[in-house]
């Protein structure tokens, strides 16, 4: 019987990812016709591979948000390729321009991992990043997958930041670890490990408040959160969890670095990525940490928090 | 700091620049390509640094100030006026209407800040002796009305809601004619954060624009946003008409570009700025400041200003007298410092200071409030008559007020060796030996 539950199952996985896949699609749609249709439109015009060309290209990857570095890197190894490979129209260009994008990008998918026992995500981020809704939308995922889920509000600063919390955990039937605002932070991370331990939790998913990664001493605060759980549930299955928002320019480039630094980030969630936002940066977080990005948030429902597919990604954008 | 990232990297550049003695054409423009990338890296739109690089170009390699004595000068006075036409010229006010209640609404994307923007908003203009009313006009996101009703009560503004069940534009009505009866002149209306894109909730917007006709409708950008606040300030822009912009979190490492980008593309100015987690964390903006600030030329006349409100001028005449009697206690020096702390953080006041913002050593000096806090502990926990006199702290008085005050026998002796200094110059002042006193006065940090 339970073989026949896993074949249901994938069953259903593989139908809601070519659903999700539409969706991932339509949302870089938007992207698309954005900034990116603004490449194709680049490469369709039978052009000279000269300077003006790169300087429109350089133009079309910084308003991408792919950041300066970035840019110049990649625009100085495809004019070495051009050179090289001796390309001289458009259209082989666009071919070599295709790979070194997915070059800079990740090889791998993203996605979370869940193993036996209790699997703790601690999720982390700027103010405004979108931590509460995805946090809502990860265990949405795992309730339906039939995990026990628990959520620890350790946000205790944002006013209301609880009851943001509160209103989600009803709405998905999920567990609660709750103080009251102002409590400390690690102190609620504390009592949520053992009542996710007594009550046989699947997966604990931490929210902490947002904090402006330069102020140094709310990032303390945090080292501290991370301390306390990962001396406190040695067996659990640890992550941690960046926010970052897509519309954000190349300051993400410096949330992520002193994130990191901090509390060692494992993966990346990128959310809003709905709007005209072209996550571009994506590219840029991945070529200067090599942080690998798990998820990508591209609408507001419960369900529109998607595995990070590099191949589709780039596959997206242009097709 | 804020925009401190390209303050430095245009310094510098500028600096090259002022090396040398006489400019070639070449000079301007190696000089204005690393403008031009300090300003994509501040994550300016690529078109707005575009236009501005080459209206610098045309003016830097005119005769005017290639003949010019100090060309190097001319360049960096021409960027600065440049940069402070990009960012608006002058400082706009919020439109008062001559019929309250003026009525302000607050626009913007999910997490850009605009509830807590209308909490600081309120909070400054009940310092301006007006009396604010919140709207909240949020009904989708979650808890967002318990938020502004937690940010009113720490406010002490009133916030008016009927939950999340009924029509947003019939919650504003309502809010309205409370105002008008209750005799409230400001109304700021919290709107659902949203995107631009989405059409529906822009036609929400516009019926509420449309049904109770704002004197402001101001777009909250978060200070963070990449190339797309372009995208997003032209269609709040064209849907709704926007009238200024709020720029937030200023206090975190954004460089802010979106800022000049928001301006150039719109035409609408920068209104106010959130820089920090506290609610009174705001200020108004003024180009012409903050261009100065990016160049390193420093912003005194914030300084001032921002003295002039902390400083409470009767007690400052009382401590002058007092000071001319050679009588300066301890109670002198804790009112000194809250007067000081009143002008908000340290590093920000420091960033003001003319080549202050941005000396490599202070780059990584995070001023410790916290020192501030100490030394308050100390003098809270002397009696009365130890801080009159206080010579008569001996040994065991010392060890009492370092427990009490949860600090060491060392801080606090410390706090008295500067204290005696302090008074030591106050009399060398009086004695008329040196002048410039307050100039001078030895502050403890």
């Amino acid at each position: 019987m339970s073989i026949f539950k896993n074949v249901e199952d994938k069953k259903e996985a593989k139908e809601t990812e070519n659903g999700l896949f539409e969706k991932l699609k339509d949302g870089l749609n938007k992207t698309k016709s954005g900034i990116f249709s603004k490449i194709n439109d680049l490469f369709s015009k039978d052009k000279e591979l000269d300077d003006k060309f790169f300087d429109e290209l350089e133009e079309v990857l910084i308003q991408a948000d792919i950041g300066v570095h970035t840019t110049m890197k990649m625009i100085d190894d495809l004019k070495v390729k051009v050179k090289k490979e001796e390309i001289e129209n458009t259209e082989e260009f666009y071919k070599v321009f295709k790979e070194e994008l997915s070059e800079f990008l990740q090889e791998e998918k993203g996605g979370l991992i869940l193993k036996k026992g209790l699997n703790i995500i601690i999720v982390v981020g700027v103010n405004g990043s979108g931590k509460t809704t995805t946090i809502a939308k990860i265990a949405s995922k795992y309730k339906k997958q039939n995990k026990d889920v628990m959520i620890a509000a350790c946000d205790t600063f944002r006013a209301a930041a609880i009851d943001q919390l509160e209103v989600w955990t009803n709405r998905l039937g999920l567990r609660l670890v709750a103080q009251k605002e102002g409590s400390d932070a690690a102190a609620v991370a504390y009592d949520a490990i053992q009542s996710a331990r007594s009550k046989d939790v699947d997966l604990l998913i931490i929210d902490t408040a947002g904090r402006l990664h330069t102020q140094k001493n709310l990032m303390e605060e945090l080292k501290k959160v991370k301390r306390v759980v990962y001396k406190e549930a040695e067996e659990a299955h640890k992550q941690l969890l960046l926010i970052l928002d897509a519309t954000n320019g190349q300051n993400a480039i410096s949330q992520a670095k002193i994130f990191d630094k901090a509390v060692n980030i494992d993966g990346i969630a990128l959310t809003k990525l709905d709007g005209t936002a072209k996550g571009g940066i994506v590219i840029a977080v991945k070529d200067e940490l090599d942080i690998p990005i798990k998820l990508i948030g591209v609408g507001e429902g419960e369900n529109d928090l998607q595995v990070f597919d590099p191949e589709q990604f780039v596959e997206a954008l242009f097709s | 700091m804020i925009f401190s990232g390209l303050a430095e990297k245009l310094q510098d550049t500028l600096k090259k620049l002022s090396g040398k003695g006489k400019l070639n054409e070449k000079d301007v423009e190696t000089a204005l390509r690393e403008v031009k990338l300090a300003l994509l890296e501040a994550d300016v739109n690529y078109k707005v640094v575009k236009n501005l690089i080459s209206r610098i170009k045309k003016r830097a390699v005119g005769q005017e100030v290639m003949e010019s004595l100090t060309p190097a000068q001319q360049v960096v006075k021409i960027v600065n006026e440049e940069l402070t036409n990009l960012m608006g010229g002058e400082q706009s006010e919020v439109n008062i209407s001559s019929e309250p209640p003026t009525l302000i609404m607050l626009v913007g994307l999910q997490g850009s800040g605009k509830t807590t923007t209308a909490g600081k908003l309120s909070k400054m203009f009940k310092k301006q002796g007006k009396t604010p009313l919140l709207v909240a006009g949020d009904i989708y996101r979650p808890a967002a009305i318990k938020q502004l009703q937690i940010l009113g009560d720490r406010l002490e503004v009133p916030v008016f809601s009927m939950g999340d069940k009924q029509d947003p534009v019939d919650i504003i009505k309502a809010g309205l004619s409370k105002a008008k009866t209750a005799g409230h002149d400001i109304v700021i209306l919290d709107t659902a954060g949203r995107l631009h894109i989405d059409e529906e909730m822009m036609e929400e917007l516009k019926e509420i624009k449309n049904e109770t006709d704002p004197d402001e409708i101001l777009l909250v950008v978060d200070s963070m946003t990449g190339q797309d606040a372009v995208n997003v300030s032209e269609n709040f822009d064209k849907s709704l008409g926007i009238n200024g912009v709020i720029l937030t979190k200023l206090d975190g490492d954004a460089r802010g570009g979106a800022a000049l980008s928001v301006k150039a593309v719109t035409g609408k100015p920068i209104k106010f700025i959130g820089t920090g987690e506290k609610l009174d964390n705001f200020e108004p903006f003024h180009p012409d400041r903050m261009s100065n600030r990016i160049l390193g030329m420093g912003d005194v006349l914030s300084l001032i200003e921002k003295a002039e409100e902390a400083i409470d001028k009767e007690k400052a005449a009382k401590l002058e007298k007092r000071l001319k009697n050679n009588q300066f206690t301890f109670d002198d020096f804790l009112d000194q410092l809250e007067q000081l702390r009143d002008m908000g953080p340290l590093d920000q006041i420091m960033g003001m200071l003319p080549g202050m913002g941005n000396m490599k050593q202070l780059k990584n000096l995070q001023v410790d409030d916290k020192q501030l806090d100490h030394i308050e502990a100390i003098i809270n926990s002397m009696t009365k008559e130890e801080r009159n006199d206080p010579d008569i702290i001996n040994g065991s008085r010392r060890k009492r007020i370092a427990t009490g005050s949860g600090t060491s026998i060392q801080e606090v002796n410390r706090l008295l060796k500067q204290y005696r200094q302090t008074k030591k110059m106050i009399k060398k002042f009086n004695s008329g030996k040196a002048k410039g006193l307050m100039g001078n006065m030895n502050l403890p940090f």
